[in-house]
């Protein structure tokens, strides 16, 4: 029977819910396991429940600085889409759009997915043209888009102004219908109860601060609780990616890590039925369940570690929501937040065996790490599984840079602020 | 953040554009290596801690500067001209790290 059902509520209850389990264990560190996966945030987690659940790999610990969800996967604006012009990321997102529709039952855990679907408002002609071609490349490979005009658009949409007399007039749209947002909580919660009844050891609070090296190849690592062996040390740090690999003495990688605002306003009656972007600038905004506008736009532009923002950056993404929604002028803000992300050279993820004997690495997320939870677990599962890539991230190497093999979605080149 | 400006003076940082990584070396034009020129354009050391970086006053006298900023803590070290290379890197005079 599963842990949680309509039965197991109701007998819970008649006994006083005394009887619940925690979700997850808090275990102390074994002298070593035959996987560690650094870093216990959603693409961590859920690459340990996919070991555990598809490669029957169950002998792995999760090794995590702070609490579970106090990264980037309690971070981000919730959104999930598979909206990709290039075929290897309409691929993959593609792959981790089919296991979010079934998420909550393979997790028995309830994650909130709700397919409200994403709306990008085109406002030229020439980005209208630009979204035909991105809509009709997914559904060349399977994926749903429709183009919309104006009056569909108002009809979806009524507080959008799509007059010809709006400041920033909009000439049609790019709909997905099956994206839409997650409780990302529920998804960290969710994995790593997975995970931890799979028999995955759930490490909080143990940073590591080195590595255990025989020869070139890692063999553990050092943490604050302690040594841990490993016969696989695999790295799922995002925005820290630059951090750790440099405990292992490597240097140079194509990342530089920046920090994303977020925002979330008062709670609101429904206006939003669906996640809408903004194509004058930059900006994404969707309403959560308890009613809060979620939105967020660019990055603050220069390279950070910190988990915060300035100002300038505030102001921006505060007059491109104004511009696209004036009604919202008297909205009051309650919370905004940063997140580092590990912006890549070319604005697509790494998901490959190496760069030393006995590590796998996973990390340039860029924004786009949320709705790439579920496939980044699952292809990195299998690449440290088979010490192989699947084809559907084999394309997503390291080495990518220097052979010339770019999947640069934007056509932005080696400029990471602007991915 | 404030960026101290060694013409203009102490500055908000949205006059000033990000022009990025402070820390590569572009090689020699004429040089053919493929690997040194695939570094310059695609490594980053991406440091957590004190970060040599270009900025521009685009906003005020269109100076490109060499900036020392902590990416930890974004408190700001050392201003000067880029003029002549990040080696001329000198001191600011003033450290406005408070309110980064």
């Amino acid at each position: 029977m599963a842990e949680y059902s309509a039965f197991s509520i109701l007998k819970n209850a008649i006994s006083g819910n005394r009887d619940w389990k925690p979700a997850w264990r808090k275990p102390d560190p074994k002298p070593s396991y035959d996987v560690v996966v650094i870093g216990g945030g959603g693409h961590g987690l859920s690459t340990a429940y996919y070991l555990a659940k598809e490669h029957g790999i169950t002998n792995v610990a999760v090794v995590e600085k702070g609490y579970l969800g106090s990264g980037n996967v309690g971070r981000n604006t919730t959104i999930v889409r598979s909206n990709y012009l290039l075929p290897e990321n309409i691929r993959f997102y593609e792959h981790s759009m089919k296991l979010w529709e079934n998420l909550s039952h393979d997790l028995n855990y309830n994650v909130m997915f709700s397919q409200r679907g994403i709306l990008n408002l085109a406002h030229t002609p020439g980005q209208f043209d630009d979204y035909a071609r991105r809509g009709n490349a997914m559904r060349h490979e399977g994926g749903d888009a429709e183009l919309l005009y104006p009056d569909q658009i108002a009809r979806l949409y009524p507080g959008l102004d799509v007059s010809p007399k709006a400041r920033f007039p909009v000439v049609g749209g790019l709909l997905q219908p099956r994206a839409g947002t997650a409780r990302h909580d529920a998804v960290a919660w969710g994995y790593a109860r997975g995970a931890d009844r799979r028999g995955v050891d759930i490490l909080e609070n143990c940073e590591v601060i080195g590595f255990l090296r025989e020869g070139d190849r890692i063999v553990g690592v050092q943490t604050t609780r302690g040594d841990i062996r490993a016969r696989k040390v695999a790295v799922a740090a995002a925005g820290s990616t630059g951090r750790v690999l440099k405990l292992a003495g490597i240097d140079n990688l194509p990342i530089e890590s920046h920090v994303l605002q977020a925002f979330v306003s008062e709670s609101l009656k429904p206006i939003l039925p669906g996640v809408i972007t903004w194509g004058g600038g930059h900006l994404y905004v969707s309403q959560s369940d308890k009613g809060g506008l979620v939105f967020g736009g660019d990055l603050d532009g220069y390279n950070t570690y910190a988990q915060r923002g300035n100002l300038p950056l505030v102001e921006e993404v505060m007059s491109e929501l104004l511009a696209m929604f004036p009604g919202f002028a008297k909205v009051r803000l309650l919370r905004s937040w940063g997140g580092v992300m590990d912006m890549s050279m070319d604005g697509s993820p790494i998901i490959t065996t190496g760069p030393l004997p006995g590590m796998y690495l996973n990390c340039g997320w860029c924004y786009g790490g949320f709705k790439a939870t579920p496939a980044s677990g699952w292809l990195f599962a299998w690449t440290i599984a088979k010490n192989a890539p699947h084809e559907i991230n084999a394309p997503f190497t390291l080495d990518r840079f220097h052979r010339g093999i770019l999947i640069d979605e934007k056509g932005q080149g080696a400029t990471p602020k602007l991915h | 953040m404030l960026i101290t400006c060694p013409y203009c003076g102490p500055r908000d940082v949205s006059e000033f554009s990000y022009q990025g990584d402070g820390n590569r070396t572009r090689p020699d034009p004429a040089s053919t290596d493929q690997a040194a020129w695939n570094a310059y354009v695609y490594d980053r050391i991406n440091t957590a801690g004190d970060h040599k970086e270009i900025w521009q006053h685009s906003g005020g006298c269109r100076s490109h500067l060499a900036v020392t900023r902590s990416t930890l803590t974004h408190k700001i070290s050392h201003v000067a001209f880029a003029r002549g290379g990040l080696a001329s890197v000198r001191p600011a005079g003033r450290d406005h790290g408070d309110h980064a």
